[in-house]
């Protein structure tokens, strides 16, 4: 019970709002060459030239033989040389473990076996592009197989490929643009691959074409603090160097903008950077008392980013970045070397750590769980212990070390907890591991309607709004056309919410929240009225939340609460919300 | 052509980091140079791609070839560095 968030302090925030000013117009209409409506899913405003995310070339289905195999292997070692040198030169100005794996890969290029294997395939009469190809997915096909490292440097050698392909079909490169200047960043869809080279010092705001509110796009977004708009279908026609106005709130992208829109949108980025240096200090409500702002984080480069932000701590930390994409479990002594990183980084405030959630759609190469029908309903979270204890035994005993070591105040939770025999096993078994504090996810509708048993046996929980509301609509997250049904403002999925919260306060366990949910400051007024007292979210919506949360009273997120319950569907739920809170703090959003 | 039989001391075979130490060495290597199983084809010993492919286990043993001015010097280094165990020997870096 020793999740309860210590000194009430008084409202901080609510000196802030007078500083409003400036983001006046936002019902005048937008001008431009074309305005393509998307979803917003980070809020903001940014203002800047497009520049695309490079498609992995294919070689063309009715590519024809060159006349000369002799000639055409000539074209197909200068395209390798040259990639080879790029890979050369960014190793160059690279740092830590990416200049090992820049120069290999610069090797692998080189390699003379690859250029006589292209050979071989021009020999027997294949076209170009095609011949490198085969050559090259034959090699991986050996690298898959021999497993372990050799079958880590697969994606290394198809990034050979994708490279040289591009140079042989005058293609622009695949991945992430380095145009030179700070860009608003267009793709079809992010993947965490695509986007594991993003430099945020680059990136003004994110438009894609596909994704959904919980996509990789949205999380990767607000992690960085910058707008960004999903799905936007005509956001394929944006082509490089063009210039954008992108409102991340009302999912606009305005093309091609006139002087006007131009101004409105500088002036709107430069009121939201004001925003968030308004207020500071932990968050309560306008009456004292006192909400956890935490952030979200899964990787020790959040850490130290988000580390930097002014937060009580991390409110859910993933811990999958350490076991995805590694074909053999790490060891303990090297979870713990990972885990001391992160907790370094947040000496003196608490870390919250979800321990492994594989399964579903993060599978581990390590970790046989068979095919699944379907996997979101599968062996996936705290369920995987049921065939691999020693996983999450490893993975305790991990953390325990590295919490001793560094003498950080960590807290453990298992995510897709069902039942509350369930939550006492974790528990114990976390208690014998000296981590003092253990709890569990809400996730599954089945948690939050027995919350009042499954509470009584932790410390404390946290609702993960995603998953909880993935699971009482019975809508896929990954499916972007059930967005509707996953919005966190659905009065069944706070009706869920409620009754945690309630269970929260008569058995007086604290409660959090740790979805997107979290993060939409209007509704984290209304997830206080339910009983929630701690919030987590990605470390850019911090601020806004903290003003909004600081400007309503206990009571008043109470009545919001019950408004937002007694609305029949999410929109008129919001609606209610926003009609009772306080006006002049919103405009400010 | 001069020709070098040796069984290969890494404990994880031809892979990983002891191919690429080989190849390396190989491609610094004055005369070109072929590695073969026993009875299997030979291919070029600088290619990682090539040398991986062989799918050399520990204690496998391996036909190394050369010719030229230092192809004798070559193979007898080649060998040696091929019987020890690469996996164990300190990294350069």
């Amino acid at each position: 019970m020793s999740d309860r968030p210590d000194t009430p302090r008084p409202s901080g925030a609510s000196g802030a709002s007078g500083a409003s000013g400036g983001t006046d117009g936002s019902s005048r209409p937008l001008g431009g060459a074309a305005q393509l409506q998307g979803l917003g899913v980070s809020p903001g405003t940014a203002v800047g030239p497009v520049a695309r995310l490079g498609l992995p070339p294919v070689p063309p289905a009715d590519e024809q033989p060159g006349p000369d195999p002799a000639a055409e292997a000539d074209r197909v070692a200068a395209a390798l040389e040259q990639v080879a040198v790029s890979l050369a030169e960014r190793a160059a100005l690279a740092s830590g473990d990416a200049v090992a794996v820049l120069e290999a890969t610069a090797m692998m290029a080189r390699d003379p076996g690859l250029l006589s294997t292209v050979r071989a395939q021009l020999d027997a009469g294949r076209p170009t592009a095609a011949s490198l190809d085969a050559a090259i997915e034959g090699f991986c096909d050996i690298l898959a197989a021999s497993g372990g490292y050799l079958a880590e440097r697969v994606a290394d050698l198809r990034d050979v490929r994708n490279r040289a392909l591009a140079v042989l079909l005058d293609e622009p490169m695949p991945g992430i643009p380095h145009p030179g200047h700070p860009f608003v960043l267009v793709a079809h869809d992010l993947s965490p691959a695509d986007t594991a080279a993003l430099d945020p010092r680059e990136v003004l705001a994110l438009v894609t074409e596909a994704g959904g509110p919980t996509s990789h796009t949205a999380i990767l977004a607000k992690g960085l603090g910058v707008p960004a708009v999903v799905r936007c279908a005509r956001a394929r026609d944006l082509t490089d160097g063009s210039p954008v106005v992108v409102d991340g709130s009302s999912g606009l992208v305005v093309l091609d903008p006139d002087e006007r829109t131009l101004a409105q949108g500088r002036a709107r980025a430069e009121a939201r950077a004001m925003l968030a240096a308004s207020g500071s200090g932990p968050g309560t409500t306008a009456d004292g008392t006192s909400i956890a702002l935490l952030v979200n984080i899964a990787t020790a480069d959040d850490a130290r980013r988000a580390c930097q932000v002014d937060s009580e701590g991390v409110g859910l930390f993933r811990t999958e970045g350490l076991y995805l994409g590694r074909q053999t479990a790490p060891t303990v002594e090297e979870q713990e070397a990972g885990y001391r990183e992160v907790f370094a980084a947040f000496t003196g405030r608490r870390i919250v750590v979800r321990t492994l959630d594989a399964g579903a759609d993060k599978p581990l190469a390590f970790v046989d769980l068979g095919t699944e029908e379907n996997p979101a309903l599968g062996v996936r979270g705290l369920r995987v212990g049921r065939r691999h204890p020693q996983v999450l035994a490893g993975q305790l005993e991990a953390l325990g070390r590295a919490a001793a070591a560094t003498g950080a105040d960590v807290r453990v939770m298992a995510p897709m907890v069902s039942t509350p025999a369930e939550a006492r096993a974790f528990v114990a078994e976390a208690r014998t591991h000296g981590l003092a504090i253990a709890g569990a996810m809400i996730e599954v509708p089945a948690a939050a309607l027995r919350a009042d048993q499954l509470l009584a046996e932790v410390d404390f929980v946290s609702i993960g709004t995603n998953d909880l509301a993935q699971y009482t609509f019975a809508a896929d997250r990954m499916q972007g056309e059930l967005a509707d049904l996953l919005d966190p403002w659905q009065p069944a999925l706070l009706d869920l919410i409620a009754s945690v919260g309630a269970a929260g306060q008569g058995t007086a366990t604290p409660v959090g929240v740790c979805g997107e949910a979290a993060g939409d400051p209007l509704l984290a007024c209304v997830l206080v009225g339910l009983g929630v007292r701690s919030l987590s979210m990605a470390p850019g919506l911090i601020a806004a939340v903290r003003l909004v949360v600081g400007a309503h009273s206990l009571a008043q997120c109470v009545q919001l609460a019950a408004a937002a319950r007694t609305a029949s569907d999410a929109v008129a739920a919001r609606a209610a919300a926003r009609a009772l809170a306080e006006q002049k703090v919103l405009e400010l959003l | 052509m001069p020709e070098r039989h040796v069984v290969v001391g890494s404990g994880v075979g031809l892979h990983a980091r002891p191919a690429a130490l080989f190849t390396q060495a190989v491609a610094k290597a004055p005369v070109p140079v072929t590695i073969a199983k026993i009875g299997g084809a030979p291919v070029d010993a600088s290619s990682i791609l090539l040398v991986l492919t062989l799918a050399v286990a520990h204690a496998d043993e391996v036909v190394l070839a050369a010719e030229g001015e230092g192809a004798q010097e070559t193979l007898d280094q080649l060998a040696a560095l091929l019987e020890q165990d690469l996996d164990a020997a300190p990294t350069g870096n």
